[in-house]
């Protein structure tokens, strides 16, 4: 080791760090960077101000201009007053927001659903905050999470039940969206490997069941959970609507789950399979333990990115007559009462929405970056 | 099969494809006994020990470990590799565990060890390779050297009794290459059966009970270090000892 007196680092030229260095890398670095940049920055200040006056500051909540209190569409402002600067009315949200969220849930039932989504939070818990205290008993609780939301829901033991063409809105978007997910990653978890299986009857069937999912639209099997799967049931077996739907919904997840991981599964090295079968793992500890926690880790932005995409298609249900957040805002506008005041509606879905994809899509960028820093995957 | 053998090959042959790997290798390796396994790329070394813990599968022959002998059957290659150990060129340690648990983990899954013991015995293998202060790091926060070791004790920690051992150093820099070595002849003098393939020779003077040397998928010759080093009998060998002897 020779003398280091002479290489001590020094700090950074001032120029390219700080905010000012910042800008002048990112947004300034040459004339068609910076026109670019002023470009946006004009429009932003069109757009925001405009977007903030039409949906706060004039816009209806309760009451209108006159003080009134809004009981159908005549009493917007923008439809009482069309030559005045009236923004959004939002009083079609407030007054139908039960429906929104729970459809045509009984409302003295209702705490069942409110209680079923604290649940699902608790439920969620350890699986997202891995140091959580007592994860053990709480992941138990998570597996037993859809037997007991299934009661709460629809009733049995004691509870009225509540036949599923009285739920609707959020409550019907999130039971497809979180049950389709749930159920479809562990399937699909098999399915990818059973691709892959050195047994030509597995890895067929699973090939065949995966291409014949991905390649048919999902309303396609919307419509054969709905029309064509009662057929193939024994008689006097009669499946409730939404099941259907959430098998169909499913399958079709799990098709789109099981590439996913495939992908994730090619990206381990085979020393790893070699190493797992020296010590003496089997097949199945070998997976569970050494190959799928690689392999998941590598495909979280896609998994993540393929269930956002499932949370959103959930509207096609729409499709065969099941009244979703989308369905009920639909509904809503087809009502005299509320005609026209689409805008509204729909930015209130779209809003309802982004705050769930949004929210996945920053839980998986917090993953990717935990696992990165936590783990160093590469020896280097 | 004698009494105190504990590996033998009888007249193995292995194909990949149309390509002949393994031609007619017959090998049998008393207990105890370090045989070091030398021969130029390609010539089947590492593809006839990953035969004897069944990683790689051969098609015509008999091969008997420890009296189990390997066919199809599952359970004889779960009882198999419950005996053999082995260390890999590129480590293969997992990635996403801590030292301690890549050791841990078979002796917890494949022999239903209680965790604390588990843990214990991880230690103690660690400080066999001499690093148990990285007990609670990646694999990726670790030098070759250091990762290999992890990976031996790895291995010991299912209490083998054999050792295979697929060019343990040659994916080290030069720097680290002593200290995989100094372990490996710990491991040899505490009375491990080895079976190494390696192009270190001066580990094979030390260590070595007997030399085998590999051309083409064939046991060209099988002699004692010394009789190999000095006075080879066939003239590949002659040639292969000149070249990586004038290194």
């Amino acid at each position: 080791m020779g003398n280091n007196s002479n290489f001590e680092s020094r700090k950074p030229p001032v120029a390219t760090t700080g905010i000012l260095g910042w800008c002048r890398q990112h947004l300034f670095s040459n004339w068609i960077n910076s026109f670019v940049t002023l470009l946006v920055i004009y429009f932003l200040y069109q757009l925001i101000p405009w977007f903030l006056d039409w949906s706060v500051f004039s816009a209806d909540f309760w009451i209108n201009y006159n003080g009134e209190l809004i009981v159908d569409r005549t009493f917007c402002s923008r439809v009482a007053d069309p030559e005045g600067d009236h923004g959004a009315c939002w009083a079609i949200i407030i007054v139908r927001f039960y429906q929104f969220m729970y459809g045509f849930y009984p409302s003295e039932q209702v705490w069942r659903v409110n209680l079923t989504y604290i649940l699902l939070v608790v439920a969620l818990l350890p699986l997202l905050i891995e140091k959580i205290p007592g994860r053990k008993h709480l992941i138990k609780f998570t597996i037993a999470f859809p037997i007991i939301a299934f009661i709460l829901l629809y009733g049995g033991f004691g509870f009225q039940i509540i036949p599923t063409n009285k739920w609707g809105g959020l409550l019907v978007t999130l039971v497809l969206g979180v049950f389709g997910i749930a159920i479809a990653f562990p399937l699909g978890i098999l399915l990818a490997l059973g691709r892959r299986s050195k047994l030509p009857v597995i890895s067929m069937f699973c090939t065949l069941f995966i291409e014949f999912i991905r390649g048919v639209p999902l309303i396609t099997l919307l419509f054969f959970g709905m029309v064509m799967l009662p057929l193939f049931l024994p008689e006097g077996l009669n499946l409730d609507g939404l099941v259907r739907v959430l098998v169909a919904v499913t399958l079709f997840q799990a098709a789109y789950m099981a590439e996913v991981i495939r992908g994730g599964l090619q990206a381990i090295p085979r020393g790893q399979y070699e190493a797992a079968q020296s010590v003496g793992l089997s097949y199945w500890q070998m997976n569970r333990k050494i190959i799928l926690p690689q392999a998941i880790r590598i495909s979280i932005p896609s998994i993540v990115n393929t269930s956002i995409g499932l949370f959103k298609d959930t509207t096609l249900v729409i499709i065969i007559g099941l009244l979703d957040l989308l369905g009920i805002g639909r509904g809503a506008l087809a009502d005299a009462t509320w005609m026209g005041l689409s805008n509204e509606v729909y930015v209130f879905v779209a809003l309802v929405f982004f705050i769930f994809t949004f929210s996945m899509s920053r839980y998986s960028l917090y993953l990717e970056k935990k696992l990165k820093t936590g783990i160093n995957m590469g020896a280097d | 099969m004698s009494e105190d053998s504990i590996i033998l090959l009888q007249n193995v042959n292995k194909w990949f494809g149309d390509f002949q790997v393994l031609k007619d290798v017959n090998l049998e390796v008393k207990k105890r006994e370090r045989i070091v396994v030398c021969g130029p790329s390609g010539s089947g070394k590492s593809t006839m020990i990953r035969c004897i813990n069944r990683l790689e599968e051969h098609q015509e022959g008999k091969i008997v470990v420890d009296g189990i002998e390997l066919t199809g059957n599952l359970k004889n290659i779960d009882s198999v590799r419950k005996e053999v150990g082995m260390v890999f060129q590129q480590f293969n340690l997992f990635p996403h565990l801590s030292v301690k648990e890549n050791i841990t983990l078979a002796p917890i899954w494949v022999k239903k060890m209680p965790k604390a013991e588990a843990e214990e015995l991880a230690m103690k293998q660690l400080e066999i390779v001499k690093i148990p202060e990285q007990a609670n790091k990646y694999p990726g926060q670790l030098s070759g050297g250091q990762q290999q070791r992890v990976a031996i004790a790895r291995s010991l920690a299912m209490n083998p009794n054999i050792m295979l051992f697929d060019e343990p150093t040659s994916a080290l820099d030069p720097e680290m290459i002593k200290e995989v070595l100094d372990v490996m002849v710990d491991l040899a003098e505490g009375g491990m059966t080895m079976i190494v393939v390696t192009h270190e020779m001066g580990f094979a003077k030390t260590v070595a009970d007997r030399m085998v040397f590999m051309d083409e998928g064939k046991i060209v010759e099988e002699a004692s270090p010394d009789k190999f080093f000095n006075n080879p009998e066939s003239d590949r060998t002659k040639l292969f000892l000149s070249q990586i002897l004038h290194q």
